[in-house]
C-alpha cells in the first residue's frame, strides 16, 4: 500500500500556478526526497500534503485516506522546518509535550513519548533548556523531536539542515538515515543539495517548474537522467555537452560533431533515433579516464589541459576537445599541467544522448 | 498505483469549500467593521457640520447629512473668523505653519542627516555617548527644557519669532531623525564607503555624491515625520512664536475655544478640518512611507 | 589586536595628526549635535532641575529655598488632582490602546480583505494633532448637540450625556479622545511585530493542532514581547507629554477637575508666573520618566549585549 499518493495536484497564488497537475507516490517506509532549484515548487508540495497549504484542484491520500480537506494535525504527518520553528519561551520539554496536551492526551503518554523521542534523539540532557540556549544542530533534533512524538508514520522535512554549517550538516544527515532505518518512518524530505539527496534517499524526485522531472533511485537519477535538465542539475562538475548530429553509418550509430566522431555502438537508445539529428551528447568528468584504456567499448580522444584545479580528493581538469569545453575528474596524484596534450577516454555507453528539445535519445 | 487510481475521484478533491458566511468570519468582519465605523465617526460628523448653516446644526442630528449644503462656515472659517484678539480667520495661522514649516522641516533634515551619516561611518571618541544623550532626549518631558529655552532664545534675540519655533523645532526633532538616518546609514555597506576613501573622496564627498542620491526614501521619511510633527504642534508654537506668529493649530483653539459670542460650530468644525487637512494628505498620498515614518519616530510622542 | 600592529603604531604615531585634528569634518559636522545633547537636553534639565530649588516668580533668581517648592507642590489640591488623572489616563490608555491595538492587529493579520482599507481607517487619527482630536470630541461629546442628542432623537427622551461638564467624568473624556487618536498606532507597531513573526512558528502549530487563540496566546505573545515593551515605553512617555488635548477638549475643567501635569506646569511657568513651582513639578515629571526608561534602557542594553555573546 502506498503511503503517500497525489493525483494531479495543482496549486496557484493567484494567477501564477506553481504545481501542475502533479503525480507522486510514496511507498511505505520509503524515503523520497524532492530535490530541485530554488523556487521550483517543492516546499509548496510539502505544504500541500501537510495540509498547510489549500489545494487548487486534485487529491491527497495519506495512508489510504483521503486527506484533501483534513486539517494538518489530522493528517497523520509530522513535520520539521528549516527555521526550527521552535516555541522560543518554552523549555525543550514543553515545546515536545505542548501539541500532545493540547490533543488532550492523558499526562502519563504525554510522559512516555517525550522521553523516549528524547532518548532516540540523545537531546535528554536538554530537556529543561530552552531553545536560545540551544546550538543549532540541538534545535534541528528538538525539532525533529516535535515529529516524532506525534507518532505518526509520515514524516515531512522542508530543507531541515540548510541552516547548519557543514560539517553539522554531515553528521546530522547520517544521523536521519540511523533514524529513518530505527523507525521505517515514511519520509518526504525536501532540498536543493544533490549531495544530501543522493545519500540519503531511497528515490529521488527532480523537480522543476512544478513538474516531477524524473522519480528514481539516486543511481537511476545518476546514470540514467530522463532530460538534459535532469542530466545538468545532478553532479559536480556538472556533466559536459556537446552539440552535434547524429549519424547513421550503415546501421552503426554515430555522434559527430566538427574533427570529432564517436561511435554509439553499445549506447542504448531509448528513443528513436534518426539520422543528421541534432542531439547533445553528456559525459559526466567522472566517467572519463585519463590515457589510452583498450578496454572494449570504450574510445580515446586527444584533449588540451586548460586549467588545473586540485580539489583535494581529486583533480579537475578543464580541457579542451575538438574546440569544445569539456571537464575531467581525474585522482589528486595526476600531474597534468596546463597546456598539456593528454588522451582521454571513455565509455559511449556511460553517456547521455538529449534530444533538441531536452528528451534523451 | 491500482489503489490510486480506484480511489481517484471519490472522497474530497480540489480546494476545500470555504463557506463565506462562517462563524468565524462574522465575528472577524463585525468586529473590523464596528471599529472603522468608530474611528470614521468622527471625520464623517466633522464634514457633514461644517457643510450644515449653523440653524441647522442646532436643530438637528450631527449625524445627519446636510439639508442644504452650504461652504459658508469652510470661507468664515478661512477668512473672518475670531481668535478673541482679531477676526481674520484661520489663513494667518495657515501662512504663519507654513513659515514655520518650511524652514525648520529643512534645517533639521540637513542637520540630522549629516549627523546619522557622521555616526554611521565616522565614529569619533564620544561620537556614541553624544547620541545616547541625544536619545535620551527623546522621551525627556518637554516641559523639563520649556523656560531654560526660553532663556536661551531671549539671549539669541529670536524669542517671540519664527526664528525661534524653528530653532526649537530644529532641537525637539533632532533625536528621532538622527536615529534615522543613522541607522539609514548603518545599512549602507561598508564596502561602499570604504571604496569611496579609497579612491580619495572625504566627509563631504562621500556624503554629497554617494549617500545622498542612496537615501531618497529615508529623507521621503524624514519629510513625512516632520511635516505632520511641525504641523501638529501647539505647545512650541504657543510658547516661542509669539502671538503675531501663531501657528494654525494655536489660532484654531483660540477660535474655538474663545469665549466670546455665539458659538458657530458649524464654523469650529470648517476650520478644524482646514487644520487637519495637511497631515491628512500627507497621510493619505503617503500611505507605506507614512507607516514607517510614525514607527520610526514612535519615541517622538 | 596582533602586537606587530602595534609596534607600527607607535613608531607612527608622531607622523599622524594630533588627535583633535582627525575626523575634523565629521567632528564639526557633529556640532549641532553636541551642542544639542549638552547644552539642550542636559544642561536645560539640569538648569531646571536646579532652579526648581529656588523661590524664582516671574524671573529665575537664585533664591535658594531648598525643598520648600515640592512641599507646596505635593500639598497642592491641582497637582493631586492632576497626578490622579495622569494616573488614570495613563491606564485606561495602556490597557485600551494595547488591548485593542492587538486585536485589532491581530484581525487584519488574518489574510482578510480590504486590509489596507482597515488598516488606513484606524490609524488616519494618528495624522491629526491633538488640538483637532480634542475639538471634533469636544463637539462629538456636547451635551446639548452632540451624540446625547442622537440618542435623545431616537427616543431615550431623558439621555444624559454630559461627561465634559462633569468633573468625575471629564478625564474620560480625554480618554475617549486620546484613544481615537492613538490606537491606530498601537496596532501598526502590532501588526508589524506580528508580521515579523517566523511564519514556520505557524506552520509548526497548526501540524501540532494547536488552535489558532491558544497559538497567539502561549507562544505569539511571548514572542512579540520586546514589541510589548517598546510600545509600553513610547505610550507612557507619551502620557506624561499630554498637554495639547486637555487644553483643546476640557481647557482642565470643569473646575480644574481635568488638570494634567504638563498643563501644571505652563499654566505655573507662564500664566501664574511662579517659575519656582512649575519647575518643581516638570523635575517631579522628569524623574517619573526616568524611572520609567533607565529599566527599559536596561534591558534593552543587556538584551543587546547578550545576543551578541549567544
Ligand atoms: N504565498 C505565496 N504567494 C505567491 N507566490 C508564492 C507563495 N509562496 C511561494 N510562491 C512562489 O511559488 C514558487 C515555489 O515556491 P517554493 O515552493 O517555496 O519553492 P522552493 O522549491 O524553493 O521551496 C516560487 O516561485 C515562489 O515565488
Ligand atoms: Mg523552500
Amino acid at each position: 500500500m502506498s503511503s503517500v499518493a497525489i493525483s494531479d495536484l495543482s496549486l496557484s497564488f493567484g494567477s501564477v500556478e506553481v504545481l501542475k497537475s502533479l503525480n507522486l507516490e510514496v511507498d511505505e517506509g520509503e524515503f523520497i526526497v524532492l530535490l530541485g532549484p530554488s523556487g521550483c515548487g517543492k516546499s509548496t508540495l510539502l505544504n500541500c500534503i501537510a495540509g498547510l497549504l489549500d489545494v487548487t484542484a486534485g487529491q491527497i491520500f495519506i495512508n489510504g485516506n483521503n486527506v484533501t480537506w483534513d486539517e494538518p494535525k489530522d493528517r497523520g504527518i509530522g513535520m520539521v522546518f528549516q527555521s526550527y520553528a521552535l516555541y522560543p519561551q518554552m523549555s525543550v520539554e514543553k515545546n515536545l509535550s505542548f501539541g500532545l496536551k493540547v490533543a488532550g492526551l492523558p499526562k502519563a503518554e504525554v510522559q512516555e513519548r517525550v522521553s523516549k523521542a528524547a532518548e532516540i534523539l540523545q537531546i535528554e540532557p536538554l530537556l529543561k533548556r530552552k531553545p536560545a540556549a540551544l546550538s543549532g544542530g540541538q534545535r534541528q533534533r528538538v525539532a525533529i523531536g516535535r515529529a516524532l512524538v506525534r507518532d505518526v508514520n509520515v514524516f515531512l522535512f522542508d530543507e531541515p539542515l540548510s541552516n547548519l554549517d557543514a560539517k553539522l550538516r554531515t553528521d546530522l544527515r547520517v544521523e536521519l538515515k540511523r533514524l529513518h532505518q530505527r523507525l521505517g518512518n515514511t519520509m518526504i524530505y525536501v532540498t536543493h543539495d544533490q549531495i544530501e539527496a543522493l545519500t540519503l534517499a531511497d528515490r529521488i524526485a527532480i523537480m522543476k517548474d512544478g513538474l516531477i522531472q524524473q522519480l528514481d533511485t539516486p543511481a537511476g537519477i545518476y546514470n540514467n537522467p530522463t532530460n538534459r535538465f535532469v542530466a545538468g542539475f545532478i553532479g559536480s562538475p556538472g556533466m559536459n555537452f556537446i552539440s552535434g548530429t547524429l549519424e547513421d553509418d550503415a546501421g552503426q550509430w554515430f555522434f559527430a560533431a566538427p574533427d570529432l566522431r564517436i561511435p554509439l555502438n553499445d549506447y542504448a537508445f531509448t528513443g528513436n533515433p534518426t539520422a543528421g539529428q541534432q542531439v547533445e551528447i553528456g559525459i559526466r568528468p567522472e566517467h572519463v579516464v585519463l590515457n589510452d584504456v583498450s578496454e572494449a567499448g570504450f574510445v580515446t580522444l586527444q584533449v588540451e589541459a586548460d586549467i588545473v584545479e586540485p580539489m583535494g580528493a581529486d583533480t579537475v581538469l578543464w580541457t579542451k576537445l575538438a574546440g569544445n569545453n569539456l571537464t575531467i575528474r581525474t585522482d589528486s596524484e595526476s600531474t597534468v599541467k596546463s597546456g598539456d596534450s593528454l588522451s582521454a577516454s571513455f565509455n559511449p555507453a556511460r553517456a547521455s544522448i538529449f534530444a533538441q528539445d531536452g528528451s534523451r535519445v | 498505483m491500482a489503489e490510486a487510481v480506484a480511489n481517484k475521484m471519490q472522497g474530497p478533491q480540489g480546494p476545500k469549500p470555504k463557506r463565506i458566511i462562517s462563524g468565524r468570519n462574522i465575528v472577524l468582519y463585525g468586529f473590523l467593521i464596528v471599529a472603522a465605523l468608530y474611528w470614521l465617526l468622527p471625520l464623517y460628523v466633522m464634514v457633514v457640520t461644517s457643510l450644515k448653516g449653523l440653524p441647522e446644526v442646532r436643530m438637528g442630528n450631527i449625524f445627519s447629512p446636510p439639508m442644504e449644503i452650504t461652504f459658508e462656515p469652510w470661507v468664515k472659517a478661512w477668512d473672518s473668523a475670531c481668535t478673541g484678539l482679531y477676526c481674520e480667520g484661520l489663513k494667518v495661522g495657515f501662512w504663519n505653519s507654513i513659515k514655520i514649516l518650511i524652514p525648520s522641516t529643512v534645517i533639521s533634515i540637513i542637520i540630522a542627516s549629516v549627523n546619522g551619516y557622521a555616526l554611521s561611518f565616522w565614529r569619533f571618541k564620544g561620537s556614541e555617548i553624544f547620541f545616547t544623550i541625544l536619545l535620551f532626549g527623546a522621551f525627556i518631558p518637554y516641559q523639563v527644557m520649556l523656560y531654560p529655552l526660553v532663556i536661551i532664545l531671549r539671549e539669541l534675540g529670536l524669542f517671540s519669532s519664527l526664528g525661534g519655533v524653528v530653532l526649537v523645532h530644529t532641537i525637539f526633532g533632532m533625536p528621532i531623525l538622527t536615529l534615522l538616518f543613522r541607522n539609514y546609514f548603518a545599512g549602507v555597506p561598508d564596502e561602499l564607503f570604504k571604496a569611496a576613501r579609497v579612491d580619495g573622496a572625504g566627509f563631504w564627498r562621500i556624503f554629497f555624491q554617494i549617500m545622498l542620491p542612496m537615501s531618497l526614501p529615508i529623507f521621503v521619511v524624514a519629510i513625512i515625520l516632520q511635516v505632520t510633527g511641525i504641523w501638529n504642534d501647539f505647545l512650541f508654537g504657543i510658547i516661542y512664536a509669539g502671538t503675531t506668529n501663531f501657528p494654525m493649530t494655536v489660532q484654531l483653539n483660540n477660535i474655538v475655544n474663545s469665549t466670546q459670542g455665539v458659538k458657530e460650530y458649524n464654523v469650529n468644525m470648517a476650520a478644524t478640518l482646514l487644520t487637519g487637512a495637511l497631515p491628512l494628505i500627507v497621510y493619505f498620498v503617503s500611505g507605506k512611507l507614512f507607516v514607517r515614518g510614525i514607527a520610526a519616530g514612535a519615541v517622538k510622542g | 589586536m596582533p602586537s606587530f600592529f602595534r609596534q607600527i603604531e607607535q613608531k607612527t604615531w608622531w607622523k599622524r595628526r594630533p588627535k583633535i585634528l582627525r575626523n575634523l569634518s565629521a567632528k564639526i559636522a557633529a556640532l549641532p549635535m553636541i551642542a544639542v545633547a549638552l547644552v539642550g537636553f542636559v544642561g536645560c534639565s539640569v538648569w531646571s532641575i536646579v532652579y526648581s530649588f529656588t523661590s524664582s516668580k516671574s524671573l529665575p533668581k537664585e533664591r535658594f529655598v531648598g525643598f520648600k517648592q515640592y512641599d507646596r507642590l505635593f500639598d497642592s489640591s491641582r497637582w493631586q488632582t492632576s497626578v490622579e488623572n495622569v494616573a488614570v489616563y495613563g491606564i485606561c490608555s495602556l490597557v485600551f490602546s494595547l488591548v485593542v491595538g492587538f486585536l485589532l492587529a491581530v484581525a487584519l493579520d488574518q489574510k482578510i480583505r480590504f486590509e489596507n482599507t482597515f488598516r488606513t481607517i484606524f490609524l488616519y487619527p494618528f495624522a491629526l494633532s491633538f488640538i483637532v482630536t480634542g475639538l471634533v470630541w469636544q463637539w462629538l461629546l456636547n451635551a446639548d448637540f452632540g451624540v446625547a442628542q442622537v440618542i435623545r432623537d431616537i427616543g431615550f427622551t431623558s439621555f444624559e450625556l454630559n461627561i465634559l461638564s462633569n468633573r468625575d467624568y471629564a478625564i474620560y473624556a480625554i480618554i475617549i479622545a486620546g484613544l481615537w487618536q492613538g490606537t491606530g498606532f498601537v496596532m501598526a507597531l502590532m501588526l508589524a511585530g506580528l508580521r515579523g513573526i517566523d511564519q514556520d512558528i505557524w506552520k509548526a502549530s497548526r501540524v501540532d493542532g494547536i488552535p489558532a487563540w491558544r497559538t497567539y496566546l502561549f507562544i505569539v505573545i511571548p514572542m512579540m514581547k520586546p514589541v510589548f515593551i517598546t510600545t509600553l515605553v513610547i505610550i507612557a512617555s507619551g502620557i506624561v507629554k499630554v498637554f495639547d488635548l486637555v487644553v483643546a477638549l476640557t481647557a482642565g475643567g470643569p473646575g480644574g477637575s481635568s488638570e494634567l501635569p504638563a498643563k501644571y506646569v505652563y499654566d505655573f511657568m507662564f500664566g501664574r508666573a511662579n517659575l519656582g513651582q512649575a519647575l518643581a513639578a516638570s523635575t517631579v515629571m522628569l524623574t517619573t520618566v526616568l524611572i520609567i526608561l533607565i529599566p527599559w534602557a536596561y534591558l534593552e542594553f543587556s538584551h543587546k549585549k547578550d545576543s551578541e555573546n549567544g
